[in-house]
């Protein structure tokens, strides 16, 4: 490690034992630019000492609020951040997914628009792709955005989307083309949620949450300085959103996600026992776990060699499909074993007879099945990895 | 011939088909689990499932049964596990009857049975006292006092604990917790004094409760089988429990498999159903070969029960379904959903309601871990 670098480690250390209230240590804190608004102070405070460093969106210009780190400080402030158990201070598809877009299709102008008020977590913004027809195939939208000389007027619905009913803007994928191949009649828009004509229906997931929701757009008008890229292009820029979307939904940004940090070890031992050897006492579900440990162990590896081989920085690529398919098949493996080993403490819904963990065990195992449907499903997947990656024919 | 239906068996399960699908179907279910029924099942639908002799079809006719067989209220609790409806079914009739059936003497069938057959007396095995299923390891203990026994202990996971008028109650009267030996089986008010019950709400919607004893009183008429043999009647009661729950759980996972067929001919994505897609269709095809020999180890350990063979025919035979269909109701209700896609996901559609069973059911009367080791065990490796 340079020099330089060991004194930014140093410099974040000391930043950090400062910075940071006790109280959130080790815990998530539902970050800003996702969901509801963060009411408590402490939450605040750590979010404010953040921005004020660019640490919200590290990677990014200072002129859009961000640090500059280069990709060896953007590491160290990593490591620093995951060995304090600090949390994300902002998260949601502002930081992971329309902001890195914009960086890279963005004009100045909706630069300077909406990046600071991304790395400011001021607006929150929500994913307009699929719809009641496009999953899968999502290039067969059918939103429509008509030419109306200054503004496109907008007509459609949107389905699944995350976050709608809290989402200040949505980015959107809309026709501007109906009468050509599907993927060359596509645009990106931005626009805001609280325009005339958009309304939410919120839809409520297996789990007994709701965290997406209806999207319909009825005479919507937006203008012409929020179109992304080129008119009939928005397919380039849609699919590079969806890598860094995939990117950040492997977790391949940051360190290990917040509701994994509680050790499956620990469930074992304290659901299963433990002999006088210190082994997990029932010798089949102790396999299952040392087989999912490898598998995540091995995983983990593989991020981090990608992530040095990576020289061209922390612009995602096609490989994106393989974290983002390995990563939710892990992530559903392990609360199908984890449920496993909990009996029937792993199955209640509500009630004091089961413990808060308990509890969020059996939502988070539910949510956790979406992990391979939402942002292109497993199989979408495993089909671009063997075309794009594999060079596999049709 | 065992592995077919004969005509009676047949028309018994059309009807029962016909009924669930129009008196009970998943939006039953639903409704229960929205209005936060406080019995979890729906009285008038049981009455007429009564009406339609299934809570008798096992027993003697002189128990006020039908002397029909498990066969028959396998086909029948098939068709209920399509609908998912939740009933007394099978905690009173596969296993707390099967219990009394088993082990009770002429004068308890006698004055037991008729009333479960009539639909007025519902039943729940109190056996659970732990996460995980042990049917050994039981603490609670019941100890003689004078004429009586006095029970206290805790149960946990009793399904239909919270409805039941008479609850099964495992305890030890002699040994230590592992042992097979020194158990008992008492009928117990769920009303009498020191009992208290809990209900637990379960993924599945489905009713299960948590029950502490408190120096219950008992006499020793309301030991079910022998003093300290209880183990007797348990392991007989809860392999009929275990291929109960197979036939039921045979009938959701086709269900589940079904719908997802229909769903893969249905759902057009790239201009085509997503069902010609080979990474579906494979799957899909797999699938399907696993219920059909869910379908076969179904019908064999239904059979295992009326043709009488051994304990230890009926135990490996009971071991064998529940493991299979477990594990096929779980790849299957697992893979209907993320054969939907989003929509899978949605509380609105039903299809994951077969997931939340699946779960809840893997953990009732042994996993697959517990039934492949205790498999492997009776076929002596
Ligand atoms: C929790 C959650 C949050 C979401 N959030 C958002 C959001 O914020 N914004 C947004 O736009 N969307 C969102 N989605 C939608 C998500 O992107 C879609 O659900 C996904 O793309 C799948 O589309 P679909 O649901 O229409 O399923 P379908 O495309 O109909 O797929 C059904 C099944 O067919 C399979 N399949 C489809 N095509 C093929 C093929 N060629 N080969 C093999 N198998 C195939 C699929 O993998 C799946 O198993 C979210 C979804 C979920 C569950």
């Amino acid at each position: 490690m340079s020099d330089a670098v060991a004194d930014f480690r140093a410099d974040v250390e000391d930043w950090i034992s400062e910075a940071l209230p006790s109280a959130l240590q080790g815990r998530e804190m539902g970050p800003a630019g996702n969901g509801p608004k963060r009411t408590d102070s402490d939450s605040q405070k750590w979010f404010d000492a953040c921005y004020e460093r660019g640490f919200t969106v590290p990677n990014w210009p200072r002129a859009y609020g961000g640090a500059e780190l280069d990709k060896a400080r953007h590491q160290v402030l990593r490591e620093v951040f995951r060995a304090h158990g600090a949390p994300q201070p902002l998260g949601g598809m502002g930081v992971t997914m329309i902001g890195p877009t914009l960086l890279e299709h963005g004009n100045d102008e909706q630069k300077e628009r909406h990046l600071p008020k991304i790395a400011n977590g001021e607006i929150r913004w929500c994913q307009g792709y699929s719809e009641p027809s496009a999953g899968s195939d999502l290039a067969s939208l059918r939103t429509k955005a008509e030419d109306k000389g200054d503004f496109y007027l907008v007509n459609g619905q949107k389905i699944w989307t995350s976050g709608a009913q809290y989402a200040d803007w949505i980015f959107c994928l809309v026709r501007t083309n109906p009468d050509v191949p599907k993927h060359d009649g596509i645009s990106f828009l931005l626009f805001s949620m609280h325009d005339p004509g958009v309304s939410v229906k919120p839809i409520v997931l297996i789990n007994g949450t709701s965290p997406f929701c209806e999207v319909f757009f009825t005479d919507v008008k937006v203008p012409k300085r929020d179109l992304v890229g080129q008119e009939n292009k928005g397919w380039t820029v849609a699919k590079r959103l969806l890598q860094h979307e995939r990117s950040s939904l492997s977790g391949l940004g940051g360190g290990p996600r917040a509701d994994e940090q509680g050790s499956l070890v620990d469930v074992a031992r304290q659901y299963l026992g433990v002999d006088e050897q210190g082994r997990v006492a029932d010798p089949s579900l102790r396999r299952e776990l040392i087989d999912h440990q490898i598998r995540s162990r091995a995983f983990a590896l593989t991020q981090r060699r990608s992530h040095e081989e990576n020289q061209a920085g922390d612009v995602p690529t096609f490989a994106t499909s393989i974290f983002k398919y390995y990563s939710s098949e892990t992530r559903k493996r392990r609360y199908e074993l984890q449920l496993r080993m909990m009996g029937t403490q792993g199955v209640g819904w509500e009630g004091d007879s089961f413990s808060d963990d308990e509890l969020a065990l059996t939502r988070t195992w539910l949510r956790s099945k979406s992990g391979t449907i939402a942002g292109g499903s497993t199989e979408v997947q495993l089909n671009i990895i063997a075309k794009r990656v594999l060079g596999l024919p049709d | 011939m065992p592995m077919i239906l004969n005509d009676e068996q047949n028309m018994l399960k059309d009807s029962a088909k016909d009924f669930c699908t129009n008196n009970a179907p998943i939006a039953q279910l639903r409704k229960l689990r929205d209005e936060d029924n406080a019995d979890g099942f729906d009285r008038d639908t049981w009455k007429q499932m009564v009406e339609l002799g299934w809570a008798g079809i096992p027993w003697k006719e002189d128990f006020g049964g039908l002397d029909f067989g498990y066969k028959g209220l396998g086909v029948v609790t098939e068709e209920t596990g399509r609908t998912l409806t939740a009933s007394p079914l099978y905690a009173t009739v596969w296993v707390g009857g099967t219990a009394i059936n088993v082990g009770g003497t002429d004068e308890q069938k006698s004055s037991l049975l008729p009333e479960v057959a009539g639909g007025s007396l519902l039943l729940a095995l109190a056996l659970e006292e732990g996460p995980r299923h042990n049917p050994y390891g039981i603490e609670t203990k019941a100890e003689a006092k004078g004429g009586d026994f006095v029970i206290n202990g805790k149960k946990t996971f009793v399904l239909d604990g919270n409805v039941a008028d008479k609850l099964i109650v495992v305890a030890r009267t002699s040994g230590k917790p592992g042992d097979r030996n020194g158990l008992t089986l008492f009928l117990v008010d769920r009303t009498a004094k020191g009992v208290e019950v809990t209900r637990t709400k379960m993924a599945d919607s489905r009713n299960a409760a948590n029950i502490s004893l408190s120096g219950v009183t008992v006499s020793k008429d309301d030991v079910l089988g022998d003093v300290d043999k209880g183990a007797d009647v348990l392991d007989a009661t809860l392999d009929v429990a275990r291929i109960g729950l197979a036939a039921e759980l045979l009938g959701s996972a086709q269900e589940a498999y079904e719908r997802t067929i229909e769903y893969l001919k249905e759902r057009v994505q790239f201009g085509v159903p997503i069902g010609s897609f080979q990474g579906l269709k494979h799957r899909a095809a797999d699938m399907f070969c696993e219920v059909e020999l869910c379908k076969s180890v179904v019908l064999d350990a239904l059979s295992a029960l009326d043709e009488g063979r051994s304990a230890e025919d009926i135990a490996k035979a009971a071991s064998l379904a529940k493991a299979k269909v477990g594990e096929t109701f779980t790849l299957v209700s697992r893979e209907a959903v993320q054969m939907h896609g989003g929509i899978g996901m949605t509380d609105e559609f039903d299809i994951g309601f077969f997931m939340k069973r699946a779960a809840v059911a893997e953990q009732t009367f042994g996993d697959l871990i517990f039934h492949r080791n205790r498999y492997g065990e009776l076929e002596g490796y």
